[in-house]
């Protein structure tokens, strides 16, 4: 660990989160006091919240070769879990239950959704595993949208105000952000560490040649299958938190909009490591809600439109692979 | 070599300050003036389906803010505008900006239904704040759970129905007639108003219902059963074109009436067989092309000189400007004064009185949710062009029509299975 600790990544890695710490100590001396709560629970708590289920996107696709367009809706999964089965939601569809019991439950259904998304498309590769999680997404979606007595339709199920955490609600930014950052921080090492395992390593080389790894005497399908669950595990605690923030799901959370914003956060951040979930989702989080105020207000998308294309563009593999590209360029000097 | 790739490095490093310097000096604008200014943001729809609608509303906006020369009370009006998608978790986003970062007193949005009840929500978690409905229509954004921090000067998707049912009963005297409609939340709302009437003054109706973007209707144009009197259609855009068209092509005959978009412009301005059928349609809404009304007729004299303007304002033009109405009055009634955590100002715009631009009277229920006329509508052929011709008004349509509103959430939301249709026994 503290051999980690001295390589060049581990120190970034402490310098990062020691700020992210710090962060709500920092904010208010570089803004009014209102603007650095906006930017605490609105940029950065958002950016961790959705970074977490790009992450999601970005194990399966890095360390498994699986793009699926399906993590939103696992999030969503979790979401609705929570927002039927919570006390005190709007409409009341079953209720009763308390956060402790309704967060893990809806964590655990998104798993096993995730976990039934993989078996569905665990013969299908590339393009057409893009295509059958995309299936799956907008059935999901429309279901929800037409579905009145679980999930309420078009309108969704509101009022989903969170549990308090230390006595504290969840509504202050401060909790918001400090339980965003704890859970992104735990999932994001354990992926960390899950690569590294027996399990990851296995996961990797199906990503590269999955009939040497049959040959081995590995159980190709029940990896993926397996990562898929992972995956939803991840996504599902995003999924929970993202309802919390938005204070209720509806249809519109895990639409083909929502869905596609997961990939562009994990390609303009960079499919190629964790961190870059959540790089890009910062990015997509500031420019989403600037944009307007930045650039005209009626073509605000344009602006959004042309910064991605532009990182794109520059780096195909991203935030990252363009910090990798200038490092070595660096040392080339 | 080493020189160029040093320029390209150099450029990026450049290229990223500038970024930043351009972002920083967009985000860090506080407004320090002499006389501090209001701050009005506004969340309206500017991309998807709506977006023409949602720039109407602003059009609308910005007329109604001009004729105030953008000052009240002394003080000037600062407008921050937003575009949602007509998703609620936009419409949230876009709202949490406004009031926390740009530190707006009031916003006036959103546009459709799932958005309102988001704000709505997000509207009870505020203190000092003000959210003032712009054209958004679903009835449990004031009716069920309302929030003190949430106005709506226009009326809803049910109030829209209202006195349709009664006409098509004992004015023109059917006493059966099949519905319909899309099999979504707005047309459930609809039809639970139609109903209501329709059924409490002993008429039958039978149902079809079909989900959004059905494009064959064959089958359910069959299916209308030979009893029926008229059809009424609860369909928008697209659908109700679709419907409409195959319709006629079967050599359907029945007297069309309409829920309160079906007479827009995708409907009037499509050429086909419809048309046949079109003109006569008798529909109900909040407004109408022609409204024998002083009021009306220079409101749409003065929208008419906006730049880019419709030939008539769009509904949702006409909401956006009734709720800026509201504001801007009980603004002026205090005098520019927010202070008091808007104490002052949330009661004046819960006693507002006023005529909307249709010339309806407005106020508010205990809830906070508009008593408004509602028109209905006949299509006629103008100069060659049909529109939307104003007949007759049911005045002070209240949320539950008429009924005791414990009566009336008793009967719970609408839903195809929930139409309202409740016999008078």
């Amino acid at each position: 660990m503290s051999a980690w600790l001295r390589t060049p990544v581990g120190m970034a890695s402490a310098a990062t989160l020691a700020l992210l710490l710090l962060l709500p100590a920092i904010l208010p001396e570089l803004m009014p006091q209102n603007q650095a709560r906006f930017w605490l629970a609105n940029i950065f708590g958002r950016a961790i919240i959705y970074g977490i289920i790009a992450m999601s996107l970005i194990f399966l696709a890095t360390y498994g070769g699986l793009v699926s367009l399906a993590q939103m809706s696992l999030a969503g999964v979790a979401g609705y879990v929570v927002a039927i089965t919570i006390d005190g939601a709007a409409p009341s569809i079953v209720g009763g239950l308390s956060y402790a019991t309704a967060i893990p439950l809806g964590i655990a259904a998104a798993t096993l959704a995730a976990l039934f998304v993989g078996l569905v498309s665990v013969r299908t590769r590339d393009i057409y595993l893009l295509m059958i999680t995309l299936a799956l997404a907008m059935g999901f979606f429309r279901f929800v949208e037409t579905n009145l007595a679980w999930f309420n339709g078009y309108e969704g199920i509101r009022n989903v105000l969170g549990p308090s955490v230390f006595g504290l609600p969840f509504r202050d930014p401060h909790v918001l952000y400090y339980v965003s950052l704890t859970v992104a921080v735990l999932l994001y090492a354990g992926v960390l560490y899950l690569v590294r395992s027996p399990f990851g390593l296995v996961l990797q080389g199906i990503r590269d040649n999955p009939r040497r790894v049959a040959a081995l005497g590995y159980n190709v399908a029940l990896h993926r299958i397996a990562a898929f669950g992972v995956a939803g595990f991840i996504a599902g605690c995003g999924g929970v938190l993202a309802t919390i923030y938005n204070i209720g799901i509806s249809p519109g959370s895990i639409g083909l909009g929502a869905t596609v914003n997961v990939l562009i956060m994990s390609v303009i951040g960079g499919l190629g490591h964790p961190i870059g979930a959540f790089i890009g989702s910062l990015i997509f989080a500031f420019f989403d809600t600037f944009a307007a105020s930045i650039y005209d207000r009626n073509r605000f998308n344009t602006l959004i439109g042309i910064v991605f294309l532009v990182i794109v563009l520059l780096s195909p593999d991203g935030v990252i692979g363009l910090a990798k590209r200038v490092g070595a360029l660096m040392r080339r000097d | 070599m080493s020189l160029r790739l040093s320029r390209r490095s150099a450029l990026k490093g450049a290229g990223a300050l500038a970024l930043t310097a351009a972002a920083t000096g967009a985000i860090k604008a506080p407004a320090i003036a002499q006389n501090t200014p209001i701050r009005l943001g506004s969340v309206t729809t500017l991309e998807g389906p709506f977006a023409t609608g949602g720039q109407d509303a602003y059009r609308t906006m910005e007329m109604l803010l001009q004729a105030e020369n953008f000052t009240i009370g002394g003080r000037r009006i600062e407008w921050t505008r937003e575009s949602s998608n007509a998703q609620a978790d936009v419409a949230l986003a876009r709202a949490r900006k406004l009031i926390e970062q740009d530190n707006v007193d009031i916003i006036v949005g959103p546009l459709s239904g799932a958005e309102g009840i988001a704000l709505k929500d997000y509207s009870a978690t505020l203190t000092g704040k003000t959210i003032v409905n712009g054209s958004s229509g679903a009835s449990d954004t004031t009716l069920r759970n309302p929030s003190r921090n949430f106005f709506r000067f226009n009326t809803d998707g049910t109030q829209w129905m209202a006195g349709l049912g009664n006409y098509v009963r004992r004015t023109l005297n059917v006493s059966e007639v099949t519905v319909v409609a899309g099999d979504y939340a707005f047309p459930y709302a609809q039809v639970f108003g139609f109903s209501l009437e329709y059924c409490r003054a002993g008429g039958k109706v039978n149902y079809l219902w079909s989900p959004l973007g059905t494009t064959d209707f064959a089958s359910q144009i069959a299916q209308i059963p030979r009893t029926s009197g008229a059809l009424v259609v609860v369909h928008g855009g697209t659908d109700g074109l679709a419907f409409m068209t195959q319709y006629a092509q079967a050599g359907g005959n029945l007297p069309i009436i309409g829920g309160s978009i079906m007479a827009d412009q995708t409907m009037l301005s499509a050429r086909g067989p419809h048309r046949r059928l079109m003109v006569g349609m008798v529909a109900s809404g909040p407004m109408a092309d022609v409204i024998d009304d002083p009021n009306w007729t220079d409101f749409v004299a003065r929208y008419k000189r906006m730049p880019n303007a419709f030939p008539s304002p769009s509904i949702h033009a006409v909401n956006y400007a009734t709720n800026l109405t509201g504001v801007i009055r009980a603004l002026k009634e205090v005098n520019g004064d927010l202070s008091n955590n808007q104490a002052a100002f949330q009661r004046a715009l819960a006693a507002q009185k006023f005529k909307a631009p249709t010339g309806a009277d407005v106020s508010l229920d205990h809830n906070r949710q508009a008593i408004s006329d509602i028109f209905l509508t006949k299509i006629e052929e103008r100069g060659g062009t049909p529109m939307t011709v104003a007949f007759e008004r049911a005045r002070q349509v209240n949320q539950t029509l008429g009924t005791p509103e414990p009566a009336f959430l008793a009967l719970g939301a609408p839903s195809r299975n929930n139409t309202g249709c409740i016999a008078a026994s």
